[in-house]
């Protein structure tokens, strides 16, 4: 069995990067889910210049499935440091599979305010959705059966594994 | 060996009840102090909610009066979607001649997802528990003199707000600690989560008996017990508790242990106070020191509603 090596986090994100660069403004809003998106977050703002800093979003409270998994996870705080209300938004994951996180994560937003727009970007996508969930800006389309997660190092290089979980 | 036998945990360790912080290890206590972190900033969102709980119901039974503790489980609960439905048992069934436990079976019947239990009674909530099915869940809002889980948890909350680090703290427990539920589970969390100097301070009237056997140092002299301290933890004199002579008067409690601010001098000058509520003003504390800028007494009151969330969510995804 071959096994097909998985593509560089840190290529992926360049790419991501010049996709969106022509697609946002300072005034743009990107929240990173908890933990991978934040990572990537923190460096796509960096990389777009964008004004607005970035905002965290631990989607634990809205996950649907709650009821068979609990709260076994450590659960960070969200934080977003600016206000939702009428603001153009890009929500950051690092890998897209079911869509049941983003659809966690759009909730949670609406508690915050009413954004004016919400578009997705992921650095992988997987495919294998269960909702109607498309992201608008993809580093690259994957095609693995096991779970896959990011990791970042003590340098802060980011790098994609499969998740032992 | 006492992990599996511990009625509050279920099979895989985890919590399934909330009784007493009494041998729960100190990594569950960090998960309810840590997912409470997380509570404390969805209140102050536009939408002071999460849909966590929804469509589960969940009893408020005191068999004994609160307000406060009450009302701070109903908020929770409310916060996290859940349904509330208020009992005070004092003033309905058990008038009539109905056992606590035909009580809550009948709630059970009426598909009853979590009991929040306050009573007079030590145990009560222990044998709630011991008799309601699998799927129900048990808090204990306090029960008599034994425990209230809920507030030292707050507290435990409060003071890693201001002071971060438990392993460098001195603290110190002040009042009436026999008859003091809120000092046990204080007593129980702080050594759990590794405070170095514990000491209780009170008459001897006040103090259980052995409570040096907690790993606590006894004061009866509030000068010498509260020199250095980083926290006092006030408690309430519990008057409706107390049958038969342990003081000869308010007045004379409040003149050696009272908090006024020359007593709180002696503590560290950053040292914060906590108090559980509600406050006997001029028997254990002065007005000047529960108004003060050393006070955290109403923050313990926000923090009071974060850490009933944290357990409730907890319990249920349990």
């Amino acid at each position: 069995m071959s096994v097909k090596p998985l593509p560089d986090a840190e290529q992926l994100l360049t790419a991501l990067i010049a996709q969106m660069r022509p697609q946002v403004t300072p005034e743009t809003g990107l929240i990173g889910i908890v933990t991978g998106g934040a990572w990537l977050a923190e460096r796509l703002h960096a990389a777009l210049k964008l004004e607005v800093p970035f905002g965290t979003l631990d989607v634990s409270f809205y996950r649907d499935d709650f009821q068979h998994k609990g709260l076994k996870r450590k659960v960070a705080p969200s934080d977003i440091p600016f206000e939702v209300e009428g603001r153009d938004l890009i929500l950051v994951d690092d890998v897209l599979y079911t869509g049941r996180t983003i659809r966690a994560a759009m909730n949670e937003l609406f508690d915050y305010g009413r954004p004016a727009r919400i578009r997705l970007a992921s650095l992988v996508d997987r495919g294998g959705r269960e909702l109607p969930i498309a992201a608008q800006f993809v580093g690259a389309t994957i095609d693995v059966k096991q779970s896959v997660e990011l990791k970042r190092d003590a340098q802060g290089r980011l790098s994609l594994a499969l998740s032992t979980d | 060996m006492f992990l599996t036998t511990n009625p509050q945990l279920n099979k895989n360790g985890e919590l399934h009840h909330l009784l007493s912080i009494e041998g729960l290890p100190g990594e569950i206590l960090r998960q309810i102090l840590d997912t409470a972190e997380s509570f404390v900033g969805v209140t102050q969102r536009e939408v002071k909610k999460v849909p966590l709980l929804r469509g589960k119901a969940i009893f408020n039974l005191f068999f004994e009066p609160s307000t406060r503790t009450r009302t701070t489980f109903e908020i929770a609960a409310k916060r996290l979607s859940a349904d509330v439905i208020n009992l005070a048992i004092n003033v309905s069934s058990q008038t009539k001649g109905e056992s606590v436990l035909d009580t809550v079976a009948n709630l059970a019947a009426m598909q009853a997802d979590m009991f929040i239990v306050r009573h007079s009674q030590s145990g009560a909530p222990h044998l709630i528990a011991r008799h309601v099915s699998e799927d129900i869940h048990v808090v204990n809002a306090g029960d008599g003199r034994h425990a209230h889980p809920t507030q030292g948890l707050l507290d435990m909350f409060t003071i890693r707000h201001y002071k971060q680090d438990f392993t460098k703290l001195k603290v110190a427990i002040v009042g009436d600690i026999l008859h003091s539920r809120v000092a046990r589970s204080q007593i129980h969390a702080l050594t759990t989560l590794g405070v170095p100097e514990l000491r209780v301070i009170g008459p001897k009237t006040l103090l259980p008996m052995n409570v040096d056997n907690l790993g606590v140092h006894v004061y009866h002299d509030m000068a010498k017990g509260l020199k250095d301290v980083d926290v006092v933890m006030m408690l309430r004199l519990q008057n409706e508790r107390m049958q038969g002579s342990f003081l000869p008067s308010p007045q004379e409690f409040f003149k050696f242990y009272g908090l006024t601010a020359e007593k709180l001098a002696l503590a560290k000058p950053d040292a914060i106070v906590l108090h559980p509520g509600p406050m006997n003003r001029g028997v254990e504390i002065d007005s000047t020191v529960a108004d003060g800028s050393q006070s955290v007494i109403l923050p313990q009151v926000t923090f009071g509603i974060a850490i009933r969330m944290a357990v409730m969510s907890i319990l249920a995804g349990n």
